[in-house]
């Protein structure tokens, strides 16, 4: 038996799970049927580290800091007195007994759900099978709640020093970009003086920054890409004012100290990322930091039986972000690592209206025809999230969002409905560093009446 | 003499690389390289008076957190950022902190205020007191 229950369930407080919340609320979700739980003692996730300016300027139209950003989002929590469970780990999430065997761990959507008799959310939900959530916190020890339906919002981690592959010994002075981040702006405290940053990352770029404000000297950023994964606006704010170095095509190839670094060297790579013998360069340092990319915190889905992508590591989702297990939904970085703060609570505000709707018995009818269209990437496109429409749970605009893997200028992102393009659009630039998106017009979907699938893709400039 | 400069322009993302000439007395003669007048007007102030918004932190005793983040409320020169920074690691603060408050006042005579940009409530003994600035504002802290 659970000790709690709940319509719907947000696993992590950061900005996606506060925004999918409050879109459940206004969507006309009773705040009470709400649960958020949150492992950390305050909720506003990464954004409390990220005490630098630039988030909210599209849902604001100002620049605020990320812990101002978290807080707009915390006070509708508050206001509307949506339940919050604070420092509350969840450890498992699983399909209640019996209820299994209707949950289809391939393709996405709420296949099982047809089981489910008319247009009733409970029977809708009930036969999804209800989510059983186990977390564990000091004042109640280890508990479990009956959901009925689950959003994952459990952000990303960086990639470990271990998955890096640099020889040598481990001395002290290793981090990654975001612990030194947490270091400096949480703790107080800061990591080192001298600084060597492999990885071109956000959070690498916004700590270069950050620990030359406080008086300690970046020598270098190491990028082993031709090409950086930050956004531009830091690139030139966080080094370009400061005169530090980027050095695209490189690498790190020796770590010297035993007990602390002592010097760091980099060498260029070639094409094939080896490095080219005689291009090595030492600088000495204390403080070697890692900015190599994060990965979708997906533990707790995995063990779920949830359909992860090998692209981004994040949940399959259809067009109302639910996951291959129906009524679990996924938003914010764990489902697609996001740059922009403003795209995650887009995507879980999206999120959190569509549990809702699932909740209140407002989905289309489980047994009207249903028509599933697969979206797909292609050359240059590497996901897109969602990977499939089905039409009749469409909104009147889907957005699609994805990202390319290369840097290409003056191609076009071409949308073809089948063999044959549909739309095409010219853009200056295409980065990997930048997500970008197309919206698709539910409209469009219907008019195409035999239409097998959509295709996102690149085409290169002639 | 005249003086070349070459910038991003980080206005969009799109980021076009702009040229900007200046004659000696510092007049701005040639941009070129904009896509568009966003990008004109960028260049142009980079060059005669380049602006930042500084964030960073400052020590609180009592509170539930060591320091608290803060920000220049305004642009102030680029070349006073690190005057900027010194000013603010001179400052200590008493918890309870809110969003807002201001904790220097016309920082370098600048026109502009550090203000707080995280609400820090009171530790005492160990326990928390109020987990933000104003009290009154706590979480539905539930319980199983
Ligand atoms: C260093 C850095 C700099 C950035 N800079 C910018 C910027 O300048 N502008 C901008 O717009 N965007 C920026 N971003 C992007 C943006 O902040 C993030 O994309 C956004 O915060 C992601 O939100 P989230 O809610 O998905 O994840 P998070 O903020 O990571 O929140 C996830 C939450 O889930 C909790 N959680 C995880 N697992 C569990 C569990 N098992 N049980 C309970 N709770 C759990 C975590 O504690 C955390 O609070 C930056 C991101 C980073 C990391
Ligand atoms: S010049 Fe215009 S188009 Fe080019 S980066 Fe700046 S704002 Fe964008």
């Amino acid at each position: 038996m659970a000790d709690r229950t709940a319509k719907i369930v947000i696993i992590g407080g950061g900005p996606a799970g506060l925004s999918a919340a409050s879109s459940a609320v206004k969507e006309g979700v009773d705040p009470s049927d709400v649960l958020i739980l949150e492992r950390d003692h305050v909720l506003g996730g990464i954004l409390n580290q990220c005490i630098h300016n630039g988030f909210g300027l599209h849902t604001f139209h100002e620049e605020l800091t990320g812990p101002e950003y978290a807080e707009r989002f915390e006070k509708i929590v508050k206001e509307e007195r949506i339940p919050c469970l604070l420092d509350t780990i969840v450890v498992n999430i699983e399909i209640e007994k019996g209820a299994e065997a209707a949950a289809s761990p391939d393709g996405t959507g709420i296949d099982a759900c047809k089981a489910g008799s008319g247009n009733d959310g409970a029977a809708l939900s009930a036969a999804c099978g209800r989510k059983l959530v186990s977390a564990m916190n000091k004042t109640d020890g280890y508990f479990t709640i009956e959901a009925e339906t689950v959003i994952l919002a459990m952000g990303c981690r960086e990639r470990p020093r271990g998955a890096l592959n640099i020889p040598g010994y481990r001395p002290a002075g290793i981090y990654t970009a975001g612990t030194a981040q947490r270091f400096v702006n949480i703790e107080g405290r800061m990591p080192g003086h001298r600084v060597v940053i492999l990885g071109s990352g956000d959070i690498g770029l916004i700590m270069a920054r950050r620990m030359t404000l406080e008086g300690a000297k970046v020598e270098v950023v190491a990028e082993l890409m031709p090409y950086s994964g930050g956004l531009k606006r830091n690139i030139v704010q966080c080094l370009d004012d400061f005169g530090i170095p980027l050095k695209l095509s490189h690498t790190v190839v020796d770590i010297r100290g035993k007990e602390r670094v002592e010097a760091v060297t980099i060498a260029q790579v070639g094409p094939d990322r080896k490095p080219v013998p005689g291009t090595e360069e030492t600088y000495e340092c204390d403080t070697l930091l890692l900015s190599c990319g994060l990965i979708p915190e997906n533990e707790l889905s995995g063990q779920l039986g949830v359909k992860l992508s090998g692209v981004t590591s994040g949940p399959v989702v259809n067009e109302s972000l639910e996951t291959s297990v129906p009524g679990v939904f996924a938003c914010g970085n764990v489902l697609h690592v996001h740059d922009l703060v403003d795209y995650v609570s887009e995507e879980a505000a999206q999120a959190g209206k569509c549990a809702a709707k699932l909740v209140l018995g407002k989905c289309p009818a489980p047994d009207a025809p249903e028509r599933v269209i697969p979206v797909l990437a292609k050359d240059g496109v590497r996901y897109t999230v969602p990977a499939e429409i089905r039409l009749n749970h469409m909104d009147e605009l889907q957005t699609i969002r994805f990202r390319v893997g290369g840097v290409y200028k003056g191609a076009s992102v071409v949308i073809d409905f089948d063999d044959q393009i549909f739309r095409s659009q010219k853009k200056k630039i295409l980065a990997p560093g930048e997500m970008e998106q197309v919206i698709l017009k539910k409209s469009d979907l219907e008019h195409a009446a035999d239409l097998k699938a959509v295709t996102i893709r690149v085409a290169q400039a002639e | 003499m005249s003086k070349v400069t070459e910038l991003t322009c980080i206005r969009c993302p799109i980021g076009c690389a702009i040229t900007v000439t200046q004659d000696d007395e510092g007049k701005v003669t040639e941009i070129v390289g904009n896509s568009c007048q966003n990008g004109y007007l960028y260049a142009e102030n980079e060059v005669t008076n380049p602006t930042r918004i500084v964030t960073s932190t400052v020590r609180v005793d009592g509170g539930v957190l060591p320091v608290v983040s803060v920000k220049t409320n305004g642009d102030i020169p680029k070349a006073r950022m690190f005057d900027c920074m010194k000013e603010i690691n001179r400052v200590h603060v008493r918890a309870p902190v809110s969003i807002g408050d201001v904790v220097l006042k016309d920082v370098l005579g600048l026109g502009v205020d550090i203000v707080a940009t995280k609400n820090v409530g009171v530790m005492k003994d160990g326990r928390v007191y109020s987990r933000t600035g104003s009290g009154d504002d706590q979480l539905p802290r539930d319980s199983v």
